[in-house]
């Protein structure tokens, strides 16, 4: 049964024929065409597949696409503005704070929603914020150095 | 050689495939200049995973490196990218022996149509030994820039030097660029001796550091991997698996599954599958097939495999002998007798085992998470019948893969799906199925006895290792008196797994390095010598005692006897020819017997280091994937059946793990560079152990050291 969905969908007004019962990664991915949200696991627990839905982390391999109806949805390939990188992203490029990349992504999108909340976070909240998106390279050093770099910068260097 | 290695027979000359290859590859690309070359020399050596049968090499030209029209270098490689970074370091290693831009160097990794055969990337072998071939045929394609720079400027090639992709002859102030050169030729070069490579000294890119060039693509989610691709009428698949493995289907009913609109079922035998354009759907079908199973499991479970093990029949091996163990023992003061037990580990990469596949008039295509595309290749031909030039692989990134992906049984499901049903099959394992087919790191048990004169130096080492094989179990210490007994699996004889094995991450050096760290670590406290001055009085090899004083003084180790309730821990060893000590600082919560390691030292002879940055990413990356095995990982099973299929009971660090971490890499610019990806795990558990024993007085002779491990040990003191 199809039916229609409105959201908005990284900053655009976006309306979708499906069903609502569908996985909301799987709509992202193959009906959207946004593979940019990766996925891992299909319970929720590794993090890969982290949304924005209204600027708070969700799990998209487990919301049913219904969820985000007149919500405001931001995937990763929505934070780069006008050809420019999210400050959070550029800054996990310049530390390296990356290897496979997989779970990226979703380290990025809740870095993005830490910041968004709490524009300087202490090293202790950005590890609780961050403590349940897995990532088996381990770059953990790098990802906490990244997100406070880009709070810094967001902050205009203060 | 260990139970999963296994080394092969020189180059056949009969091969002519790469010949074939060679011409279209040149075909395909048009102008410019290519320089074939051969790496056997150097790839033949290394070791390939048993499963997989390696194919008769040729001595055909098979590397290739192209210098476009445009001045663009392009090195082809069957390497592959999961994180390690080669994509970065490869193409840093030829932008300096060309003396171009490290921008207009590109690597094409993995694709079984134009690059060259390699049996896979595994083994930290990249940047040691592919590299130096790599560099080589560099050389070969500048010298060959230069004589074509000197007859077109009309001076001798001694008087040409190159910068930036530019032959300049100063004398005359006049240049042309390696573009220029190239353009309207099309040149082939075959490299037949080694050139002399260029002096580290004159290299300008190698040894400093540089980004990784794939970073921006996967921040942006840009960056394609398997299971983002997308084939017009492209199809989702999941495969029925068994409960356990051993388990041998007798009925099944699909009706259920049938019922489910879109959905159709495939079956050939007893391999049976659901596919549909829509992935819940195809989710939803696979859980209403229902099939009833034979069960002939192994009578083994993870409580009882150490016994198992070592009363299995088995292959036994002396590794390495010298002096006379009962001479050793009579001149020990005291005798040390330890067995320490390592179980399976699963790999648990984030992307799960992913592949696509397409047969387009009588190709078939496959791109795939696979560590070996070539070895995938092979399986697809001899699994479903095709010939090597009609199946091409390839390789988008890699969500990594620590040895995981040399296996590829994805990629022929999905080939085999692709021809069974004509449409292009996306197969993306759902976590419970990379649990239940992961190869994992096998179980093992080592016996230590050892023995210490009066004055602390080690007078006897019997050391015997069941199915650990025998990476990292050199004995490293000055030792007159030494035996190594290497127990292996005997297949015909008797099946010691009960599921699929295979190398992960430094394989078993990890459990090697456990055990004899943590032998020498009883014996120094037993003979009341501080651990690092014990270890520096019973060594003799230089370079791991540089190691051991460089990371001692960064840690700013103050000698003391243990335990010593400092929860400070050492230990080292050598993997991939790179020497590493490490130094870790624990807290142990005696209540709970929780362990949080406050501190990791790190330092690490890899001689030349290609790429610093990168190298300490991989340094540091391994010294925080080594807390899973060290505090948490384990796969349970009972018979066949895997009991920990997901993130919630299996559990890999997590960010609040995370000790501070510092690391030295010593400065060996004199020395061929070794590998990097691995080494610097392997330590990590015998200094965490030794760390505790140090808090506490309690030894762990067992891995994952779980809070409940620790208070057992705590109990025993």
């Amino acid at each position: 049964m199809e039916e229609t969905i409105r959201f908005k969908l990284n900053g655009k007004k976006t309306e979708l024929r499906t069903d609502p019962s569908h996985t909301l990664i799987w709509v992202l991915r193959n009906e959207l065409g946004l593979t940019g949200t990766k996925w891992g696991c299909g319970t929720g627990f590794c993090g890969a597949c982290t949304v924005l839905i209204d600027d708070e982390p969700a799990r998209s391999c487990s919301l049913p696409v219904s969820d985000i109806a007149g919500r405001k949805v931001t995937t990763i390939e929505g934070l780069e503005k006008k050809g420019k990188l999210h400050p959070v992203q550029k800054a996990f490029v310049e530390h390296e704070a990356l290897q496979c990349g997989f779970c990226t992504p979703g380290m990025v999108l809740t870095s993005v929603s830490l910041l968004k909340k709490n524009p300087s976070p202490a090293r202790q909240e950005i590890i609780e914020a961050l403590e349940e998106n897995l990532c088996r390279c381990t770059a953990h050093v790098r990802i906490i150095d990244a997100v406070m770099a880009a709070a810094k910068e967001m902050k205009g260097g203060k | 050689m260990k139970k999963n290695e296994e080394k092969t027979t020189r180059p056949s000359v009969t091969d002519k495939d790469s010949g074939m290859k060679r011409r279209s590859f040149v075909k395909l690309l048009g102008g410019g200049i290519f320089i074939f070359f051969q790496p056997w020399n150097v790839i033949d050596m290394l070791p390939v995973p048993q499963q997989q049968q390696r194919r008769t090499l040729t001595k055909d030209y098979n590397a290739f490196l192209h210098i476009a029209e445009d001045g663009t270098v392009t090195c082809y490689t069957g390497k592959i990218e999961m994180g390690q970074g080669i994509i970065t370091g490869l193409a840093m290693m030829m932008a300096d022996e060309l003396n171009v831009p490290f921008e207009k160097v590109k690597m094409v990794m993995g694709d079984t149509e134009l690059c060259p055969y390699d049996a896979g990337t595994w083994g930290s072998q990249s940047t040691q030994t592919f590299g130096p071939a790599m560099r080589a045929a560099a050389a070969e394609a500048k010298s060959v820039l230069l004589d074509m720079a000197s007859a077109q400027l009309g001076v001798p090639a001694s008087q040409l030097e190159v910068k930036n992709g530019t032959v300049i002859d100063s004398s005359n102030d006049r240049s042309v660029s390696y573009a220029q050169l190239a353009k309207g030729k099309k040149l082939e070069k075959y490299l037949e001796v080694k050139p002399a490579v260029e002096d580290y000294s004159k290299f300008t890119i190698v040894g400093t550091s540089h980004k990784r060039v794939d970073a921006i693509e996967k921040v942006t989610g840009k960056a394609k991997y398997t299971g983002d691709l997308k084939i017009p009428g492209m199809v989702f698949a999941r495969i029925l698996r068994p409960p356990s493995h051993g388990a041998r289907m007798t009925s099944v009913d699909v009706s259920g599954a049938e019922k489910i609109e879109g959905v159709k079922v495939v079956r050939d035998g007893d391999f049976i599958a659901v596919i549909c354009g829509n992935k819940d759907r195809v989710d939803e079908a696979i859980v209403k097939i229902k099939a009833e199973y034979d069960f002939k499991e192994l009578p083994v479970n993870d409580k009882t495999v150490f016994d198992w093990m070592v009363n299995a029949q088995s292959r036994v091996s002396v590794a390495r002998e010298g002096g006379d163990l009962d001479t050793g023992k009579k001149l020990s003061d005291k005798i040390f007798e330890s067995e320490f037990h390592d179980p399976y580990v699963a790999h648990a990469a984030i992307e799960t085992h992913t592949a696509l596949a397409h047969l387009v008039d009588g190709t078939m295509n496959v791109w795939a998470s696979t560590q070996s595309p070539f070895g995938l290749q092979d399986a697809i031909v001899n699994e479903i019948k095709m010939t090597r030039e009609t199946v091409r692989v390839r390789t988008p990134f890699l969500g990594g893969g620590f040895g995981g992906k040399a296996a590829y049984q994805q990629g022929v499901e999905a080939a085999s799906l692709a021809k069974l049903t004509g449409k292009p099959v996306m197969l993306v394992w759902t976590r419970e199925e990379e649990f239940f087919y992961d190869t994992f790191h096998t179980a093992n048990v080592i016996k230590v006895k050892s023995g210490i004169d009066k004055s602390g130096l080690i007078t006897f080492w019997d050391y015997h290792v069941w199915f650990a094989g025998t990476r990292g179990s050199d004995i490293i210490y000055d030792v007159p008196n030494f035996k190594t007994t290497s127990y292996s699996e005997n297949r015909s004889a008797f099946q010691v797994h009960p599921f699929g094995t295979g190398p992960w991450r430094a394989p078993n050096n990890n459990s090697n390095t456990f055990a004899r760290e943590t032998q020498i670590d009883i014996m120094a406290s037993a003979a009341g010598i501080d651990p690092l001055e014990f270890r520096l009085k019973n060594l003799k090899d230089e370079k791991m005692i540089a190691c051991l004083k460089s990371v001692a003084d960064k840690f700013g180790y103050i000698p003391a006897k243990t335990p010593g309730k400092r929860g400070i821990g050492i230990a080292c060893g050598h993997d991939a020819g790179t020497w590493v000590a490490q130094i870790a600082e624990v807290k142990v919560d005696t209540a709970t017997g929780k362990v949080q390691v406050v501190r990791v030292a790190c330092s690490q002879d890899m001689g030349l280091c290609v790429n610093p940055e990168g190298a300490l990413i991989q340094m540091e990356g391994c010294i925080s994937m080594a807390l899973g095995y060290t505090f948490s990982e384990e796969v349970h099973f009972e018979g066949g059946n895997i009991l920990d299929r997901g993130f919630d009971t299996y559990q890999i660090p997590k960010i609040s793990w995370l000790p501070q971490i510092d690391c030295v890499i010593l400065d060996r610019k004199d020395k061929p560079p070794k590998g990097g990806g691995e080494p610097a795990i392997i330590a990590v558990g015998a200094a965490v152990a030794n760390a505790i024993h140090d808090a506490t007085g309690a030894r762990l002779y067992r891995t994952p050291m779980t809070p409940e491990r620790v208070l057992e040990a705590i109990r025993k003191v």
